[in-house]
């Protein structure tokens, strides 16, 4: 088994070893090889086509947490120029499993708001593997009324399995400083496009979700609770989190026809990691096309649109 | 049995005899936190707090709100709204079959019930959560009741106050359910910048996804005495901390001690709490209580903050370094 390949990849995996075992061979024949590598190529590519044309909610789920999947910091410098990180809540700490700061889009000013996953052992302690603490939410809407303050759009991207459930946590407030930003969002007069691209873990992930638009990337999920979590409450049995991603309805395509979710940005034959660039360039075409109608709109028409929008979520009937 | 044994009163016997006798339905009930059995038209009198041990019981949506207003003409808002199962999601059981039980259980068709009325005489909005109905899940009617509560409180300036129980958003109805807290949280942005007090009351339990949007954004938040309230349930802290948890975590004491709540209020003074808060936010003249209800006239005495003055001049134990330069004989 590799590593970086999820249960149902290995078979690409296989081939992709193959691939590389024969491309390593120092042979006099190597006419006969190149073919023999073609032919395998042709046939790792019709795998995952046929891998990948018929993804369940469950497969979609580890997509979204794959091991090389490109996190925050990876698209920043891909989508932005010059990026410049800010710190800190200015009021207890700075928390790694939330990033943001001041950058260009195609030399227009922005402020970047997005969760940040580690990729080694290391990393991933020191980033919380993507939850964040109050502090994170607060050192986001700081820089979320700064940006109102010199008129920046936001961009926000969502990657996180949830709020960290920690006794420090919730001995600092997290279910404030959650709600105190989804109640700032609401209302903040500039620009706000939000964007999934990994795993969007309930209130943890809305707390920087709210705003004009919502993207989600192909293989990205949203969701009210994990499977994980889901199937335990539910189904009593963590195991049963294949079923429970199914029910809970969080794949893109899904949300998308449902109306939650604005856009769904297509990923690379394989998923994000196999194409991060690919992925960036169309999460830019996205946003910089989302900007400029956001930004014809005076204020008031803006936010009187995002407050209809976010006043028409819900399914019920009237009697 | 020893003599000591008979002499103690029932309801602190613990020998297995007393433990199996059952409390007769309807006339008597017992208390869920010390057992004692009560007289139940007595406990319900009492808003459902035991007499002998003051442990707050759950109170029903529909009672909450009946108790909290002043009798008399209360208009029930939103009840047209029907929860709709839109994922068709089915777990042990169908999210349908679930619906349909909680409903016949509790005559309610969701887990919110709001109500326009009076609260000794000031013109008011309020809603309760209904625990009994799904864990008091805030799914899509919930939200939307919500907001209809909210909006009638907008149309004609009028004060809004949430009473909350909940275990958090309803998984059966997926992202449009944690879509829930951005609505209600944006209505409460529109209450904030109208200038309109919204009063949020925590009961226990409030967590996960109410207690991150409505539940803790009141301009003023109250909680029931040891009522349980926070982001992530003590299981699942547990769980990913693996430790246990000191006693106390997460309640009302804790929240008021942490600075999450402003303060903590018996059930049975909530209505003269709430209507001496919203008096003077809203500048209302005041007004009579119900029958039987003792306004103590803001009871904490002044005394005590008189005394924070004598403290700060006197002179601290001294150092022993003997710097101190005494004064000549």
């Amino acid at each position: 088994m590799e590593a970086n390949y999820l249960d149902f990849e290995q078979p690409i995996a296989e081939l992709e070893a193959k691939i590389r075992e024969l491309r390593n061979v120092d042979s006099d024949n190597s006419l006969n090889l190149a073919e023999e590598i073609r032919r395998l190529e042709e046939k790792c590519r019709e795998k995952t086509e046929s891998i990948f044309s018929g993804l369940s909610a469950w497969q979609v789920s580890q997509l979204a947490r794959h091991p090389l999947r490109p996190y925050t910091l990876d698209y920043i410098p891909m989508i932005f120029d010059r990026f410049i990180e800010l710190h800190g809540d200015r009021l207890y700490s700075d928390d790694p499993a939330i990033v943001g700061g001041l950058a260009k889009l195609d030399g227009r000013s922005v402020m970047i708001i997005g969760h940040q996953k580690g990729r080694d052992t290391r990393e991933k302690v020191h980033r919380n593997f993507g939850m964040p603490r109050p502090e994170g939410y607060r050192k986001a809407l700081r820089l979320m009324e700064m940006a109102a303050r010199f008129s920046l759009p936001i961009v926000t991207f969502i990657d996180t399995p949830g709020a960290y459930p920690g006794v420090g946590a919730e001995e600092r407030g997290q279910s404030e400083a959650i709600a105190r930003n989804l109640r700032v969002m609401a209302r903040l007069p500039v620009p706000i496009i939000c964007n999934v691209i990994g795993e969007g873990g309930s209130g943890g992930a809305l707390a920087i979700g709210v705003g004009d638009r919502t993207n989600m990337l192909q293989y990205g999920i949203y969701s009210v609770i994990s499977p994980e979590g889901c199937a335990s409450i539910l189904w009593k049995d963590a195991n049963r989190a294949e079923t429970a991603a199914d029910a809970l309805g969080l794949t893109a395509e899904r949300l998308k026809s449902l109306e939650l979710v604005d856009k769904v940005i297509r990923e690379p034959l394989g998923g994000a990691h196999r194409s991060p660039q690919e992925v960036a360039v169309r999460l830019s075409e996205t946003i910089k096309a989302q900007l400029e109608r956001l930004e014809a709109m005076d204020t008031e028409e803006r936010l009187a649109a995002r407050y209809r929008r976010l006043m028409n979520y819900g399914a019920f009937e009237r009697s | 049995m020893s003599w000591f044994q008979k002499l103690m009163p029932g309801r602190i016997r613990t020998d297995s005899r007393s433990k199996s006798r059952r409390v007769p339905d309807g006339l008597w009930t017992k208390c869920s936190a010390c057992d004692a059995v009560l007289y139940r038209p007595e406990v319900e009198r009492n808003l459902l707090v035991c007499p002998k041990c003051n442990h707050h019981m759950s109170l029903s949506g529909r009672a909450r709100l009946k108790a909290f207003f002043d009798e008399g003409d209360l208009e029930e808002l939103g009840t047209e709204l029907q929860p709709v199962d839109v994922l068709k999601f089915r777990d042990s059981k169908k999210y349908r079959d679930r619906l349909v039980a909680s409903q016949k259980e509790t005559g309610e068709n969701d887990a919110m019930v709001a109500m326009h009325g009076k609260l000794m005489g000031l013109d008011l909005v309020a809603c309760a959560f209904d625990f009994r109905f799904m864990g008091g899940s805030m799914g899509s009617v919930v939200g939307e009741r919500f907001v209809v509560a909210a909006n009638r409180c907008l149309e004609r300036e009028l004060p809004l106050v949430c009473f909350s129980a909940s275990g958090g958003a309803r998984m059966q109805e997926g992202l449009f359910s944690l879509m829930q807290m951005a609505k209600t949280s944006a209505v409460l942005a529109r209450m904030a910048e109208s200038g309109l007090p919204y009063v949020s009351v925590l009961t226990h339990p409030t967590t996960g996804g109410v207690s991150a949007s409505l539940g803790m954004l009141g301009d003023v938040n109250i909680a029931e005495p040891n009522a349980l309230v926070g982001f992530a349930g003590p299981r699942v802290i547990e769980q990913t901390v693996r430790e246990t948890l000191p006693e106390g975590f997460q309640r009302s004491e804790f929240l008021l001690r942490k600075g999450a709540i402003d303060m903590i209020v018996d059930r049975r003074e909530l209505r003269q709490r709430i209507h001496a808060i919203l008096s003077i936010l809203t500048g209302a003249a005041e007004s009579k209580p119900r029958e039987g209800e003792l306004l103590e006239a803001e009871a904490e005495s002044d005394a005590s903050s008189v005394n924070g003055l004598t403290i700060e001049g006197e002179v601290g134990d001294g150092d022993g370094d003997g710097s101190d330069a005494s004064p000549s004989r």
